[in-house]
């Protein structure tokens, strides 16, 4: 399980998180949303290490990372899928090397066995045979599912996934986050998705966090999203009036009252 | 005046990451072999033709703004020599390689930081620092007494070419003349400047590369700023070194 409690960062000055605290499952697709700006981003960055909250704690199975040694970083980084918003391939390597990268920097396995993992990675993701293509032949589906393969390739206890629907096609996005709903039940990750796309949230998540002007506004699951008076949300996920004849269509599907 | 400290403190920050705890051993080797090629071996040729146009001028110069009769002729090939050994050889060379390497080393990082690359390398637990810059450190420091010693020897043997072709200078004054006093100290001095500077080349573009923030934009601005920095240092570093050594 990861904690957050009470936590809270600014720059210079601005109060960017207001002691924000959530619980995140294993085997569960916890979604994080909310509008450009309110804090999201700044959230998944602490959790991931990569900025230092000034107050709160982020606790990892019972080890909070910022009483972690450097070492425990790294180790608990091993650990650690994470599925960019671009991606992030190494331009310079070939598929197969972007996947095999977390192994060759530390496993101990022979290329043989490097190579049988990234080909049963490479299957998962449906790339197959793509082993050899350089990220700048591929297309932005492509690129996703191959950033997924090397965020997977180690059997991360915890997977963050930045926007995975951004820049792709409905039919293309409904594969992705159908790919990263499987691998979190496969492979029972604590997922953390930060994500715009409303189709996903609906479609995959299990449960949700509204991060609005640095607090953690509502926390719930997608049918008590559908019935929440709360202002906040509501102005964020229904905004137009199409929206609302939707959640009302959805609320009588669920038969919510 | 805070912003110049801040940076040379970020700088050396860097550096402390650059040297420490390098990831597998084995990795870098292949890594190393691939930047020699990058910055040494394909700056050969630059190298080798600017040396030459250069040895060549400064024969042709010095030959021509010999007037009096009272200095001997073999001076030409001395001061080609003691020119292409003490100055060009590594620092000039080393101004053009500010250039040409820095800045594709600060647009490769600088590239790498805004495509996200280097916040996956940190999130994987590798040290980006070390694992991005200490290849480029290390083939530098391999290949530049090369290219040192290339700079010196094409320079001066282009000045005994277009001395004698262009009938500036015999071939025996020059020989002459860069055998005259030849003190093999100058030689060690160029090479330990050039050890020097292929430091500098490599970190402080790679330094600028790795805190790029923004788009393409700002890595074109890195790219300037590492270019300059360098170039700055490398005077800077000359001229201590010179004092060090020579004085």
């Amino acid at each position: 399980m990861i904690e957050i409690n009470h936590l809270s960062k600014s720059f210079k000055g601005v109060d960017v998180l207001k002691d924000i605290s959530a619980n995140f499952y294993p085997s569960k697709l916890n979604f994080i949303i909310g509008r450009s700006g309110q804090g999201k981003s700044v959230l998944t960055k602490c959790m991931i290490g990569l900025l230092e909250p000034e107050v709160g704690s982020i606790v990892y199975d019972g080890k909070d990372l910022m009483q972690m040694t450097s070492d425990d970083r790294r180790q608990l980084r091993q650990d650690m899928g994470v599925l960019f918003q671009g991606s992030a391939l190494f331009d310079s390597m070939t598929v197969e090397e972007n996947v095999m990268f977390p192994l060759t920097m530390f496993s101990n396995l022979t290329r043989k066995e490097k190579l049988m993992r990234v080909d049963q990675a490479l299957e998962r993701v449906n790339l197959t045979g793509r082993n050899q293509l350089f990220p700048a032949e591929l297309s932005g589906g492509m690129k996703k599912r191959t950033g997924i393969a090397r965020a997977i390739i180690m059997n991360p206890k915890y997977l963050f996934v930045d926007e995975p629907n951004s820049g792709l096609d409905p039919a293309t996005s409904i594969v992705i986050d159908n790919l990263i709903k499987e691998i979190t039940y496969d492979l029972g990750t604590i997922t953390i998705v930060v994500s715009h796309d409303m189709n996903s949230v609906f479609e995959i998540s299990d449960h949700i966090h509204f991060v609005h002007q640095g607090k953690m506004e509502w926390q719930g699951n997608k049918l008590e999203l559908l019935q929440t008076k709360n202002e906040a949300i509501n102005d964020f996920v229904f905004p137009s009036n199409y929206m609302k004849e939707v959640k009302e269509n959805l609320k009588e599907f669920y038969k919510l009252h | 005046m805070s912003g110049v400290l801040a940076n040379f403190g970020r700088y050396f920050l860097l550096m402390k990451e650059v040297f420490s705890r390098p990831e597998k051993r084995k990795i870098y080797r292949p890594m190393v072999v691939a930047e020699i090629m990058k910055i040494g071996i394909q700056s050969v040729g630059i190298v080798a033709l600017l040396s030459f146009f250069m040895g060549a001028v400064v024969t042709l110069q010095t030959s021509a703004n010999i007037e009096s009769g009272w200095i001997p002729k073999w001076t030409v090939g001395y001061t080609t020599r003691q020119t292409m050994i003490y100055e060009f050889s590594s620092t000039i060379m080393a101004l053009v390689l500010a250039g040409k390497v820095g800045s594709n080393i600060a647009s490769e990082i600088g590239t790498m930081r805004i495509s996200e690359q280097i916040d996956a390398l940190d999130i994987m637990g590798v040290n980006s620092a070390s694992y991005l810059i200490l290849p480029k450190l290390i083939a530098a420091f391999i290949i530049f007494p090369f290219l040192v010693l290339m700079g010196m020897t094409v320079g001066v043997m282009a000045g005994a070419f277009v001395g004698t072709f262009t009938g500036a200078i015999s071939t025996n004054d020059f020989v002459y003349g860069i055998q005259y006093s030849l003190d093999t100290f100058g030689i060690v001095y160029a090479l330990i400047k050039g050890q020097f500077f292929s430091f500098l080349l490599t970190t402080i573009p790679a330094y600028h590369g790795y805190y790029t923030h923004g788009g393409a934009l700002e890595v074109g601005k890195s790219s300037t700023k590492g270019v300059v920095y360098s170039m700055i240092a490398v005077m800077v570093a000359n001229y201590v070194i010179t004092q060090i050594l020579l004085l």
